[in-house]
Order: structure tokens, then C-alpha cells, then sequence
């Protein structure tokens, strides 16, 4: 279908030649009654529909496949029960800004708010979690909605978008014109920074000797990695990351300090302390970053860029705000900017660097370290896609790959949802198959969606988890060391399953690694395999997370390795 | 500090509730709310008075917009606008009474709209303070009912939100 043409079809059609029109190639969903329409129609398209065993796990699929392409990820779900397991993996994109569509089945109109047969209010129930959704009243709105909701989904700052569609809506012929723009006169987002912004941001610049660029997740989102180094390497300062910031930086760069916040590198933590000015981009200030807020940056001036204006001195006062896209902004500030006068500051950063490099301490020689087995991941295949479950792991997998390019680092910052990797792993896959995938995980958070291995394994998509078994929940467990006396209260879960019998009865590679010397040649078996894999590593059981900057406490304020 | 924001949205299902819920999610307190239809049918226009400091006023209107369906907000409080409430107040009333209400109500110019034998319901349009002062007065005889709207308001001159 061209646009600006008509043709008659049933609602459920109209929507996959939307779908279609908007080049989408690949859906992730499980059907019921409510959509069977849709997937009648399904039926006869070419869109290629990966069945998910659990529709959470579709929506972080749908995730996955956004953070890893930079397109817009769609997921499909019934009514009622399906519509609300979708919810997990909404807010999970909605915290991280991640453009997905999400489309669900309602009840008939004539019986919403009856109470009816799997009859849920989703769009009453996602309305803190979307960016916008949408319950189809009338089938003749079904193209504009769609071109509105990946509209939506992708411009401005992205996120998720739901459609809610009745039984009935896709059941009715309408005249299908797909409209070739959208008129939203409450949407329009700023891309271009104001000129004189980005000239005072310049004049900041001139006049900071302790300059700290300070990146997140929007600098992946709005590919502007190229014009972050660029701006990093002309005016010499160094380049902090929150944890959705990373990968937008090469990690072995010289000026990248690292991640910053409460599992940040010391030195990191250290730099953006000591700081005369940062310059925010695409980062929004987290508490999880900031740690004490009338302690951060106590001397630092602030210039922030971000897209979405409610984000500029929502946590700290902002000095100078420029509205923007991060790439664009990036790009005209570059043409105003020089070299600071910061040599002796990146000194220091250097000096600070060898004083306290992240490390963690061999326990004794035939304990296989979480650490060392990221390491290994790492050494084993520089260029993969890493996606994370949530949890210790998680952290260092933060801190011990090396991220080469951007989107290569996918895990769920803002929500912390454990149970994301694996599937968000799967739509990463799809969508870059190309690339090896590696789902680092733990005992704990892989099964949450372990039931995705049917998945994995029907689909033929060889995506690799490395699950660090230590037998407890651990960074909970963590928690409870370090701040509640070692009471662990339900952290313990150790014999929860042979993760190996777990894959072969699935029909995925099973293999095991429980020495140092059996860890790269497990990780390089599974990956040589070509097939779906799981590794299960028995890794130390009260390994911890270091540096950790206590909740509540200043980012300087740091617990390290040595003090424990 | 209280301010008046005039919401413009689209009109269509839904776009209260999300409004209302906005504010309820982000622990801001809605002071007083009044919605319907402007002179542009498509067009809602929501009157919210708010309290808080300017970062909450700051925070409240950026979030307002970061809505699909919010047109536009405005600030519109203090001296530049016209701010009227209407209230309707059931007062109790006897042959004793009945002339002195008439008399508060006239003073206020204030309207009866309903007389029966044991009460009067008199209509008060007015900023909030001269509600408050009416339903003070009234309440020596016994107010059996009362309902007041949330503020509208409009900005003075030729000059539109």
C-alpha cells in the first residue's frame, strides 16, 4: 500500500498494513482471544512474529530489538491477563526511554465496562507508564493512531506507546488511507539547542579548568557517541557515564573515567566531586547517580542538554539548560568550543586512575571470580551485544567488559527489572543477527524468564546466556552484609536448578563451568556453537560489589575492596 | 504560593484523567479544578489552582506538557486575571430569618434561586475570599448545604492564553 491511496480491509488488516507502512519487519507477541483477528491476518503477512512464552517477556523483546537497531520495537498481547504482563516491560522502556509499540486486545466496545471475560482497563493502568496510548473507539482511526504511535514512540525523548484494539474494531471493514504526516499540536519536541545556549554553554567551557562531560542513555538514543568523543577530545576533558551512558564511549578511550554513581569507578566518582564544571548530555540526574544531592559537585557549574525539558533542574539547579537533541546540540556546540585550560586536571584524573583502578581480589585459585568471568566474556568476543539481567552481575558487567561501540550494552537502568535480560537478549538478536548476543546473568534473575529458552530454541535464535551462579539473591544479599548484620533473609537459593539439564530439556547447549580454566573455553564453545546456550558458572558466593557508595550517602563517600 | 494554570487540551475522552493522575503521581497538590469546553470545540480548557514553590510551579508545567493531549499552559494568576468561583449554599430559613439573607445575599449581590418553607438556596459568584465571606455570614442560621465549583479565570485585556 502507498500512501495516499485507499483500499477496504478489516480493522485488523488496516493495522498490519500500518505496521508494514511503518518498516516494521518483526513483532514479538502470544496471542488470545481478544487479538485472534489480528492474528488471522498475521497469518497471511510477511512480518515475522517470534511466539514468546510469557508476554513479558514479548515487551522486553520488543526492548531489546529498539535499544540494539534504534528502531521502534513493536509487541502484541491479549486482553486482560496478556495486556498486563505486558506491563513490566512497558515501564522497563519507559524509565529508559526506549521506543516500543506495544498493541493489545480489548473486549468488544459494547462490553468495556462490563467486567467482561478477560477484560482489563490497560490503558487506565499504563497511563504513568507510556508516553501516550490509545483505546481505538472507532476502526476508521486505526491508521492515524498507528502513524501517531510510532510517531510519538520514536521523536522527542522515545518510549513506549500502547494501542488498545476491541475485538470488534478489527473485525470491521474500514476505508484504509494511511496518512502521510501527523498533526499533534500538544507534540512538538525541540531538536535544535538555542543559538545563544550554546554560545553561554561555549563561554562556560573557555573558562572551566576542571571540566567533566557527564553522558547517559540519551547519547545512545540519539546516536550521537561520535559527537561526544569529538567534543571530549577537543576541549580535553574527561568523560563520565551512567550506566545507560555506557557504550557511548569506547571504554579503553583515555578520557573515559568510567561509570559514575553508586557502583561508579572511585575515580570517576572522585572527578565529578572535584569538578568545576559538567556538561550533562542525555543524563538526568538520578539518585542513584547523584547520591547525596546537597553534597554533588559542590563547586560545578552545570550545563545540561537534554530533549526533554522537564528533565533540566528537575534534581539539581541546571546553569545553563539547552533544550535539544543530544547529536544536534553536540554538533553546534563543537563549532564554538576550544581546548580548556584542563591539563593538569586530566593529570590528577590520570593519577587517581592508577591509585584506584577497579579490581576485585582472587579469593583463592581454584574459585572462579564473577569478575574474572566478565573479563573473560570480554577477552572472548570484543564485539558482542551485552544485555543484563539486574543485580550484581549486572554491575559488573558494567565495570569489566570493554565496550567498543554504542548500543553493545543493553540492561535496564531506571526500573531495575530483573528478568529483562534474557528476552531483551532474544529481540536484540533478531534484530542484529549479525552480532553475538550474551545475556550475562544470575542464578536468580534468569529465572524470572527462563521459559524464554522454548523460545529461543522454536526460533532457532542463538543467543548465549552466562549465568555467575552464586546461589543467593546477591546484591540483596549484598545489602544485607554490608547494612542488616548478615541476616540473610531470603536471599539464599542455592540447588535451585541444574541450569544445564534446564537447557537440554529445553534443546539448547547445556554447559557448566566451575574452575578458572573452565571459563573461556565454555564461553568460546558457546558461542563456536551457533546455537542457543546456556553457561552456568559456579562462581564465588559472597563476591561483592566494590566501589559502593552507601544509599543516602555523598558519591565521595565510598566503600572500596580494602575497607572490607 | 497558590497559582492559576489554564490548561488548554484536546477535547476528547480520557485527558482529565490524565491530568488529574499526573498530578497525583508526582505528589502535587491540586488546590481546586474546573473543566469544560472553550469556544474552539475541540478544545478543553482545564483551570487548576496549585500551591508550591516556583521549582514545583517549574515542574508542574513542564510535565503538564510533556502530555500528548495538553496543548498549552499558562500561568494566570495574581492582579492580570478575573478569578470567579460559583458556590451554591442551602441555608436554613424561617419567617424570622428569610429577610435578613435576602438583604446578606443583595449585599454580596448574590442571587436566591430557591425559596421552600424550612430553607433558601442562594447562588454566589465571586472570588474565593468573597465566597468565604458570604458562607461566614450565612452560617449563623445554619447552612444545610454547600457546593462550590473550582476557580475559573481569564486573563484581563485583549490578550488570549
Amino acid at each position: 500500500m502507498t500512501t495516499g491511496s485507499t483500499e477496504k480491509v478489516n480493522g485488523a488488516k488496516a493495522l498490519i498494513k500500518c505496521l508494514e507502512n511503518e518498516g516494521v519487519d518483526t513483532l514479538f507477541g502470544y496471542p488470545g482471544g481478544q487479538i485472534i483477528p489480528f492474528y488471522n491476518e498475521l497469518y497471511d503477512s510477511d512480518l515475522r512474529h517470534i511466539l514468546v512464552r510469557h508476554e513479558q517477556a514479548a515487551a522486553h523483546a520488543a526492548d531489546g530489538y529498539a535499544r540494539a537497531t534504534g528502531k521502534t520495537g513493536v509487541c502484541v498481547s491479549t486482553s486482560g491477563p496478556g495486556a498486563t504482563n505486558l506491563v513490566t516491560g512497558i515501564a522497563t522502556a519507559y524509565m529508559d526511554s526506549v521506543p516500543i509499540v506495544a498493541l493489545t486486545g480489548q473486549v468488544p466496545r459494547s462490553l468495556i465496562g462490563n467486567d467482561a471475560f478477560q477484560e482489563a482497563d490497560i490503558t487506565g493502568i499504563t497511563q504513568p507508564i507510556t508516553k501516550h496510548n490509545y483505546l481505538v473507539q472507532d476502526p476508521a482511526e486505526i491508521p492515524r493512531i498507528v502513524k501517531e504511535a510510532f510517531h510519538i514512540a520514536s521523536t522527542g525523548r522515545p518510549g513506549p506507546v500502547l494501542i488498545d484494539l476491541p475485538k470488534d474494531v478489527q473485525n470491521i471493514e474500514i476505508d484504509l488511507h494511511y496518512p502521510d504526516k501527523v498533526e499533534l499540536r500538544g507534540y512538538k519536541p525541540t531538536y535544535k539547542g538555542n543559538t545563544q545556549q550554546i554560545k553561554r554553554a561555549a563561554e562556560e567551557i573557555a573558562n572551566s579548568c576542571r571540566p567533566i562531560i557527564y553522558a547517559g542513555g540519551g547519547v545512545i538514543s540519539s546516536n550521537a557517541s561520535a559527537e561526544l568523543v569529538e567534543l571530549a577530545e577537543t576541549i580535553l576533558a574527561p568523560v563520565t557515564t551512567t550506566l545507560m551512558g555506557i557504550s557511548s564511549i569506547p571504554t579503553e578511550h583515555p578520557l573515559y573515567v568510567g561509570m559514575l554513581g553508586m557502583h561508579g569507578c572511585k575515580y570517576a566518582n572522585y572527578a565529578i566531586q572535584e569538578s568545576d564544571l559538567i556538561i550533562a548530555v542525555g543524563a538526568r540526574f538520578d539518585d542513584r547517580v547523584t547520591g547525596k544531592l546537597e553534597s554533588f559537585a559542590p563547586n560545578a557549574r552545570i550545563i545540561h542538554i537534554d530533549v526533554d525539558p522537564a528533565e533540566i533542574s528537575k534534581n539539581v539547579k541546571v546553569h545553563v539548560p539547552i533544550v535539544g537533541d543530544a547529536k544536534q546540540v553536540l554538533k553546534s556546540l563543537i563549532k564554538y568550543i576550544q581546548r580548556c585550560n584542563s591539563a593538569e586536571w586530566i593529570e590528577k584524573i590520570n593519577q587517581w586512575k592508577k591509585e584506584y583502578p577497579l579490581g576485585y581480589r582472587q579469593v583463592s585459585e581454584d574459585v572462579v571470580m564473577p569478575q574474572f568471568v566478565v573479563e573473560q566474556i570480554s577477552e572472548a568476543c570484543k564485539d558482542a551485544i551485552i544485555v543484563t539481567e539486574v543485580g550484581q552481575h549486572q554491575m559488573w558487567a558494567a565495570q569489566f567488559f570493554k565496550y567498543s561501540t554504542p548500543r553493545t550494552f543493553l540492561t535496564s537502568g531506571g526500573l531495575g527489572t530483573m528478568g529483562y535480560g534474557f528476552p531483551a537478549a532474544i529481540g536484540a538478536k533478531v534484530g542484529r543477527p549479525d552480532k553475538t548476543v550474551i545475556n550475562i546473568a544470575g542464578d536468580g534473575s534468569f529465572q524470572m524468564n527462563s521459559q524464554e529458552l522454548a523460545t529461543v530454541v522454536q526460533n532457532d535464535i542463538p543467543v548465549i546466556s552466562v549465568i555467575l551462579n552464586n546461589g543467593y539473591l546477591g546484591m540483596v544479599r549484598q545489602w544485607q552484609e554490608l547494612f542488616y548484620d548478615r541476616r540473610y533473609s531470603c536471599t539464599f537459593i542455592k540447588g535451585s536448578v541444574d541450569f544445564v539439564k534446564l537447557a537440554e530439556a529445553y534443546g539448547a547447549l547445556g554447559l557448566r563451568a566451575e574452575k578458572p580454566s573452565e571459563v573461556r573455553p565454555a564461553i568460546e564453545e558457546a558461542i563456536r556453537s551457533g546455537r542457543p546456550a546456556v553457561v552456568e558458572v559456579i562462581v564465588e558466593c559472597e563476591a561483592n560489589v566494590y566501589p559502593m557508595v552507601p544509599a543516602g550517602a555523598a558519591i565521595n563517600e565510598i566503600i572500596d575492596l580494602e575497607e572490607h | 504560593m497558590k497559582h492559576t494554570l489554564a490548561v488548554l487540551v484536546e477535547n476528547k475522552s480520557g485527558v482529565l484523567s490524565r491530568v488529574a493522575s499526573l498530578f497525583s503521581r508526582r505528589g502535587y497538590n491540586i488546590d481546586s479544578l474546573a473543566v469544560g469546553v472553550t469556544e474552539d470545540p475541540d478544545i478543553s480548557r482545564i483551570t487548576i489552582v496549585v500551591h508550591g514553590d516556583d521549582h514545583v510551579l517549574e515542574q508542574v508545567t513542564k510535565q503538564l506538557n510533556k502530555l500528548i493531549d495538553v496543548i498549552k499552559v499558562s500561568d494566570i494568576g495574581g492582579d492580570e486575571a478575573v478569578e470567579r468561583e460559583l458556590a451554591l449554599i442551602k441555608v436554613s430559613a424561617d419567617a424570622n430569618t428569610r429577610g435578613e439573607i435576602i438583604q446578606i445575599a443583595n449585599i454580596f449581590r448574590a442571587r436566591i434561586v430557591d425559596v421552600a418553607s424550612k430553607s433558601m438556596t442562594v447562588e454566589v459568584t465571586g472570588d474565593e475570599s468573597k465566597i468565604q465571606a458570604i458562607e461566614k455570614l450565612l452560617r449563623q442560621f445554619g447552612i444545610k448545604e454547600l457546593v462550590r465549583t473550582g476557580k475559573i479565570a481569564m486573563v484581563r485585556g485583549s490578550k488570549k492564553v
